[in-house]
């Protein structure tokens, strides 16, 4: 395969990579936690999907309407049951938290399908994007990075334009004066969890789908590098998330190609140490100074 | 050394040692199952890695989610200094030999994250010490020495609870004693403002460094004992999950509470095999007792609960039951 023809992998592998790192995000600058169970969300998404198309027999474009409602719901039930009675509670343990109702979603999933992986049926079929003979990008790719670049405008769009966006950004400002301001935070967080939960199912089916297979724990790598990414961009901030999470993808797919395919992992993650140690608060983040 | 026992020392060692003296008890004499006598050695390894995780957690402040990548190198600095001199040293001298090289190159490379880590703070500190950890287990699967994703197979059985038990024992001596110190206080110091710390002039970077080091060591440790204890040494088992459930007994046992971290890594090791009967549930039983314990330690209503509940409380329910039933 050519250079730009990793290049377009990675950037397609980097685009769901963003969608995920967006959820993350969001959480992180409105509720200021590190939500872990977002890549299970993930998981779930891709799951609902599959039982819609593969035992009800449904078409894939309700079936994945079916997936965002679930994860909507779920995200936002989480958030109602799990976090919600932790607002005042020490960062750490709204993490560990997080980590409990990471490993209850994989284990109900491993208890309904069992621990086997399960082929992800194929429900986008276009045709590849042909330029010459060795030179093709895959319909899957391109349809990735459409609805990527489609939800991130829209993403943009919302929280700029509109009262609840503007709402959210407020919160994630300073919670206690956009509270004074009159904005409902209670309802701001839930409604940051259920669109990030969305876009989590989203992109759960386009990594099911690029992967193929899915399993009980194949939300938690995918999970992680977002993460990852979203770190890489500065946490809190969205363009950031989008950033790194498209960076990361390309950085993993161009090791994948020309350095080690069982290193690739490790590259990723040293490739956020050097950010880091560069730019402590990632590319896009804001420096926070300290007042005594 | 007398005045360098506290009275609540005193009481963390006792207890420690009747703990010792009962194992030691039961199963010389033949009535522990073997249940009890094989989770001896996870409990004690546990132990050992929630206090030393404690102390850069719970003392020093700094979140760090990398626990497990220092036991993995310790674990295989320690197997494969075990394997290499299996035949030469008598396993009296071979295995204190092999735990402290553990310990020196985990905390080695304690010293080699540290310094460019510690400079971050809060969250960002929790992921970059989980990248680190990462790297070094993807490392380790892709060299050839340590096995690779196969495993290193060949080392010598040697940890037993009575060697666990000695560890231990060491561990909460050099750690409590520390934390005792006017550098535990400095470290202490340092989490409850740094920005005043820095002030008075202690050597934040030094300080923070070296709970990092030490925390690295004993970690180190804990991963010599725990390939030990193993017939096969394989570095999927140190991945994050590892770090986090050392991390879950550090908090559940409450951070800076050395004791705590003691009963919550019994509690941890051993309830998923308890709810072993149950083994569908198991994990999706743990997922909830911990989402319900970490629910129930932070409301406010139990916080209330649990300052009633003391000694002089619970005395004064009793007699005022006596004086009714009189």
């Amino acid at each position: 395969m050519s250079f730009i023809s990793q290049l377009i992998n990675g950037l397609s592998i980097g685009s769901i990579y963003a969608l995920i790192a967006l959820g993350y995000t969001m959480v992180y600058g409105i509720a200021k936690m590190l939500n872990f169970a977002h890549g299970d969300v993930i998981m779930i998404g891709a799951f609902s999907v599959f039982t819609a198309i593969s035992s009800l027999h449904m078409n894939p474009m309700y079936a994945v309407l079916i997936g965002i409602i679930t994860c909507v719901t779920l995200g936002v039930l989480i958030e109602k049951i799990a976090y919600k009675p932790l607002r005042k509670a020490s960062p750490l343990t709204v993490l560990i938290t997080a980590i409990g109702v990471s490993f209850l979603l994989q284990n109900i999933v491993l208890l309904i399908f069992g621990s086997t992986l399960k082929p992800f049926p194929s429900i986008m079929e276009v045709d590849s994007f042909k330029i010459n003979e060795n030179f093709s990008i895959t319909g899957k790719s391109i349809i990735t990075m459409v609805v990527t670049f489609i939800i991130m405008i829209l993403l943009t769009l919302f929280i700029n334009k509109t009262k609840t966006g503007r709402a959210m950004l407020a919160v994630s400002e300073d919670r206690g004066a956009a509270e004074l301001m009159g904005v409902n935070v209670n309802k701001t967080i839930s409604i940051t969890f259920a669109i990030g939960s969305g876009l989590a199912a989203i992109a759960g089916v386009f990594y099911a789908s690029t992967y193929g297979f899915i399993g009980p724990y194949s939300g938690s790598m995918p999970g992680i590098k977002a993460f990852i990414g979203a770190v890489l961009g500065g946490i809190g901030s969205i363009p950031g998330a989008m950033i790194g999470g498209i960076l990361l993808g390309v950085v993993e797919s161009l090791s994948k190609a020309y350095i080690s395919t069982e290193l690739s992992d490790a590259i990723v993650f040293a490739v956020l140490i050097i950010v880091l140690i560069f730019k402590p608060s990632g590319l896009l983040g804001k420096n926070r100074t300290e007042k005594v | 050394m007398k005045n360098k026992f506290s009275k609540n020392h005193l009481v963390t060692f006792s207890i420690v040692i009747i703990a010792f003296l009962l194992c030691f008890i039961l199963i010389s004499s033949g009535n522990a199952t073997r249940q009890f006598k094989g989770l001896l050695v996870p409990i004690g390894i546990n132990i050992i890695l929630a206090v030393s995780l404690n102390l850069a957690v719970g003392f020093l402040g700094q979140l760090t989610l990398g626990h497990a990548g220092f036991m993995s190198v310790g674990a295989y600095a320690g197997c494969l200094f075990s394997i290499q001199f299996q035949d030469i040293l008598p396993m009296i001298i071979r295995f204190p030999l092999a735990m402290i090289a553990g310990g020196l190159v985990a905390s080695a490379f304690g010293i080699i994250i540290g310094i460019p880590v510690l400079r971050m703070k809060g969250d960002y500190l929790a992921i970059v010490t989980l990248a680190f950890g990462e790297i070094i287990r993807s490392v380790i699967t892709n060299l050839k020495f340590t096995g690779g994703a196969a495993g290193l197979k060949g080392t010598p059985q040697d940890t037993n609870y009575i060697i666990v038990f000695v560890v231990i024992f060491i561990t909460l001596f050099v750690l409590m004693n520390l934390i005792d110190s006017r550098h535990g206080r400095a470290i202490m110091s340092i989490r409850d403002n740094s920005i005043a710390a820095e002030s008075i002039g202690i050597n934040i970077t030094y300080f923070k460094l070296l709970t990092f080091v030490i925390a690295a060591f004993f970690a180190g440790v804990a991963g010599v004992l725990y390939g030990h204890n193993l017939s096969i040494l394989s570095a999927s088992t140190f991945d994050y999950n590892k770090s986090i459930e050392i991390l879950v007994i550090v908090v559940l046992g409450g951070m800076g509470s050395i004791r705590g971290s003691i009963i919550a890594a019994i509690l941890i090791t051993a309830l998923p095999e308890m709810l072993r009967g149950s083994d569908k549930y198991r994990m999706l039983l743990y997922a909830i007792i911990l989402i319900f314990m970490m629910l129930l330690n932070s409301s406010p209503k139990f916080a209330q609960f649990k300052s009633k509940l003391n000694y002089k409380t619970l005395i004064g329910i009793i007699k005022s039951r006596i004086k009714k039933e009189a």
